[in-house]
């Protein structure tokens, strides 16, 4: 058999073409968005992206209505948004078998915020699987089918930033096709009315309890649990990554219980498993989930908390776990490692050279204004130097959060404040708060960050684009005369480079009495089509080194000593990209084109 | 062979993802268990990245703790020293001499650190030091500093050259197979 060395996300790809998937709708979001970008790439499969997760979610309810075995990803987060459809469509069940990917990101390498989203498969009561490497990941995904498909049930699969980005080695076969499952109109299974609903609630109450036994019967046959017995003193239970963490810190001085269906949880292995140990430890990343499930079964473990001092804290709610950590828990440990005895200075990440969205917050740094901010590269412009963000909460919130903050500070407020919002996330549900301005007569001014591209996640396409998932040419949605039909009049589009018509044109969108949308237009500077000017060079004889080319906040700029012992600016022609929004802050002229020109 | 793992460090764009998935490839097709940790999403923009290539019979973990790096291969002098605690003791470290100011050293909150290098040699580990920006300039490409360093690292892990190649040819866009294979003969060859 082939053996390749996969990411989790791409071997969780492999594994919907292997168990025959039709059709997959995802919204992009770190750590889960590989998962559709290598799906996209089997001509079996049609896949897209939908606007958002919400969407993504539905269209996978209603392709499993259709009969063909669906699928649908999204990060920690992005699951709330589908919250909605999860909750019922654990009621209705499949017809085609259903999954779900939903990527946690403990230690928020690229989040807002480190809930657990094991708590949503325990709300809506549907199954939940978790894998602890790639092989699983795709071995996983294939058996989630036959459970949804067994169990009338969607399917939620659990991956984590670690097991979604890891890359081990996978053993890959051919496909199965699946024939569309017939559809048959059922209306006591389909429509949730409230005579439906409770008949259907019944049901799900002893689906759970008959996965729950699946899980100490056939999970343990098809190695979805398994036990592993070196040592009767330490037994340790743990699912996913912290399952590897483990193993690789206890090795065989430890007895595992290792959970690959983390809900429903089993009742019976846990019980005979905690017999078998003299202390028992369970590990998790995040909340205390298996361990509250052990407490309901009357088994004694050290978890968050220690046995018979409650109070002393064992495992952290907090962060991402390693073998360290739980060596030093468990076994006492630890290992010897040196540093300098320096201060070393933080690396955050920022805005790249030549992104368009310096120059929108540069035009506007001057204008004091309350901004209301969003999900996506131009998050990072809330860091100095540009520091130009008052809030950030959720995708979308920073349309309708603006309007909250204008309807409780009034006109004045209005007139000083705007929301910065990217393409996609406008899309994914900033249109539904600018609605809301225009409905309820706001007279808020939202910007769009239009950069044609899903950025963040490493540049998907969107509905605003025109391009699909493939590249393929589509119709993309018109902004412009989108806003008309909604209702708001002043409809203003800028280049974000022109650092004095952007500041012109949104200083009057904030004194019109009426809602405004702007529309900051130019490509992200990543992409493959953009062209860009030649570095920048600093005229060293012009230049006195007055640092405020700095507050733009581009990593292509510094000061740097020069042969006479004086600091003036220094440009690394390997970063920059020629954009020119730093010619802007020097009144000297002495940031120059390579031909001599000022840009 | 007793477990082998290499923390890859830089900053983020530098290119530290390939240089990693070169490693993973080139043990796996040495026959061996890999795991290779890797980061996508915000830290990519700019800021501080650590990949984690992990080889060996069986490997469980994908990541590297404080204390457990045999060799560290750093795109960058100051991403050397914070990532240096991940250093064995006994460890290899090779860094381009590179320096990239960050942006609390560009806004003059922070001051970055002077002779980092030697700093780090000063602690007992093994420091093997190059340009590599202007070794891949040299091969004709900029973006070619992963490549160099790998070339550096494939050396001092003591792996097989002709293997190595292979696996870049397999692994990178065929127009630049030319520039990265001279690229890693230079870091080879240093």
């Amino acid at each position: 058999m082939e053996k390749k060395l996969l990411l989790g996300n791409e071997a969780v790809a492999q594994g919907l073409y292997e168990a025959g998937v039709k059709v997959i709708s995802s919204y992009p979001g770190t750590p889960s968005t590989e998962i559709t970008e290598a799906a996209s790439k089997y001509d079996e499969m049609y896949s897209e992206w939908a606007p958002n997760e919400k969407v993504a979610f539905e269209v996978a309810i209603g392709a499993s209505f259709g009969g063909a075995r669906s699928f649908c990803a999204m990060k920690h987060v992005g699951l709330n948004v589908a919250a909605d459809p999860l909750y019922t469509a654990s009621y209705i069940g499949v017809n085609g078998g259903m999954v779900c990917a939903v990527a946690d990101d403990p230690g928020m390498h690229s989040s807002q915020n480190e809930q657990d989203s094991r708590h949503h498969a325990i709300a809506a009561k549907v199954p939940m699987l978790e894998p602890s490497d790639s092989q699983e990941a795709l071995d996983f995904t294939k058996i989630a089918y036959d459970l949804s498909e067994r169990f009338d049930a969607p399917v939620l699969l659990r991956l984590s930033t670690r097991i979604s980005h890891s890359r081990s080695l996978v053993a890959v076969s051919e496909r199965q096709e699946k024939e569309l499952k017939p559809y048959k109109r059922d209306v006591m299974k389909n429509v949730m009315m409230p005579a439906m609903a409770r008949k259907a609630h019944a049901k799900v109450e002893d689906r759970n309890e008959d996965l729950s036994l699946w899980g100490d019967t056939e999970a343990f046959a098809l190695g979805v649990n398994k036990e592993e017995l070196f040592s009767d003193e330490i037994g340790v239970i743990a699912a996913g990554s912290t399952y590897v963490y483990a193993r690789e810190a206890l090795g065989e001085k430890a007895s595992y219980l290792k959970l690959g269906m983390v809900n429903p949880l089993p009742k019976k292995a846990i019980v005979d498993f905690s017999k078998k140990v003299k202390t028992l430890y369970v590990i998790e990343e995040l909340d205390d989930i298996i361990e509250t499930h052990c407490i309901k079964l009357g088994v004694k473990v050290i978890g968050r908390r220690g046995i018979d001092d409650l109070k002393r804290e064992v495992f952290s709610p907090l962060g991402e776990y390693n073998q360290s950590i739980i060596e030093k828990a468990v076994l006492g440990t630890e290992k010897e490692c040196i540093s300098l005895d320096c201060e070393i200075p933080a690396r955050p990440p920022v805005l790249c050279p030549g992104c368009p969205h310096r120059g929108l917050y540069y035009a506007l740094k001057g204008l004091d204004l309350y901004v209301s901010g969003d999900i996506g590269c131009y998050t990072l412009g809330a860091q100095a130097p540009l520091a130009m963000m008052d809030t950030c909460v959720c995708m979308g919130a920073s349309v309708s959060a603006l309007h909250g903050y204008n309807t409780a500070r009034g006109k004045e407020a209005a007139k000083k404040s705007i929301a910065v919002i990217g393409d996609s996330t406008f899309i994914h549900s900033g249109i539904t708060g600018l609605i809301d301005i225009v409905y309820n007569k706001g007279i808020s001014t939202v910007i769009v960050l239009d950069n044609s591209i899903t950025g963040m996640t490493g540049h998907q396409n969107n509905p605003l684009n025109g391009k699909t998932i493939k590249g393929d040419p589509t119709s993309a949605v018109d902004l412009e005369a989108l806003a008309k039909a909604i209702g708001i009049n002043r409809v203003r589009v800028v280049d974000p480079f022109d650092i004095a018509a952007t500041k012109a044109a949104v200083s009057e969108e904030l004194a019109a009495e009426e809602p405004s949308l702007v529309i900051s237009r130019r490509s992200c500077a990543l992409l493959k089509s953009v062209k860009h000017p030649k570095a920048l060079v600093v005229d060293s004889e012009k230049c006195v080194g007055c640092k405020m080319c700095l507050k733009v906040g581009c990593p292509a700029i510094s000061q740097k000593k020069q042969e006479n012992g004086k600091t003036k600016a220094f440009i690394d022609p390997n970063q920059c990209l020629g954009c020119g929004v730093c010619t802007d802050t020097c009144k000297l002229g002495a940031i120059k084109t390579q031909e001599g020109g000022n840009n | 062979m007793k477990n082998i793992n290499i923390l890859i460090v830089g900053v983020g764009g530098q290119g530290t993802l390939l240089a990693s998935k070169l490693m993973g490839k080139i043990y796996i097709d040495a026959g061996y268990d890999v795991k290779v940790s890797e980061v996508h999403g915000m830290s990519q923009r700019g800021g501080s990245v650590v990949t984690y290539v992990r080889a060996g019979e069986k490997v469980f973990s994908p990541v590297i703790d404080r204390g457990e790096a045999d060799v560290m291969i750093s795109f960058e002098a100051l991403e050397s020293a914070r990532w240096l605690p991940y250093l064995k003791k006994d460890g290899v470290i090779i860094s381009n001499t590179a320096q990239i100011d960050p942006m609390p050293v560009i806004m003059g909150n922070a001051q970055y650190p002077e002779n980092i290098l030697e700093k780090i040699a000063a602690t007992g580990v093994s420091v093997i030091s190059a340009d590599a920006l202007s070794l891949a300039e040299q091969a004709g490409s900029a973006k070619a500093v992963n490549i160099v360093l790998l070339g550096i690292a494939a050396k001092a892990l003591e792996l097989d050259k002709e293997e190595c190649i292979s696996a870049i040819r397999a692994t990178v866009p065929q127009k630049t197979i030319e520039v990265n294979e001279k690229a890693f003969e230079l870091g080879y060859n240093l």
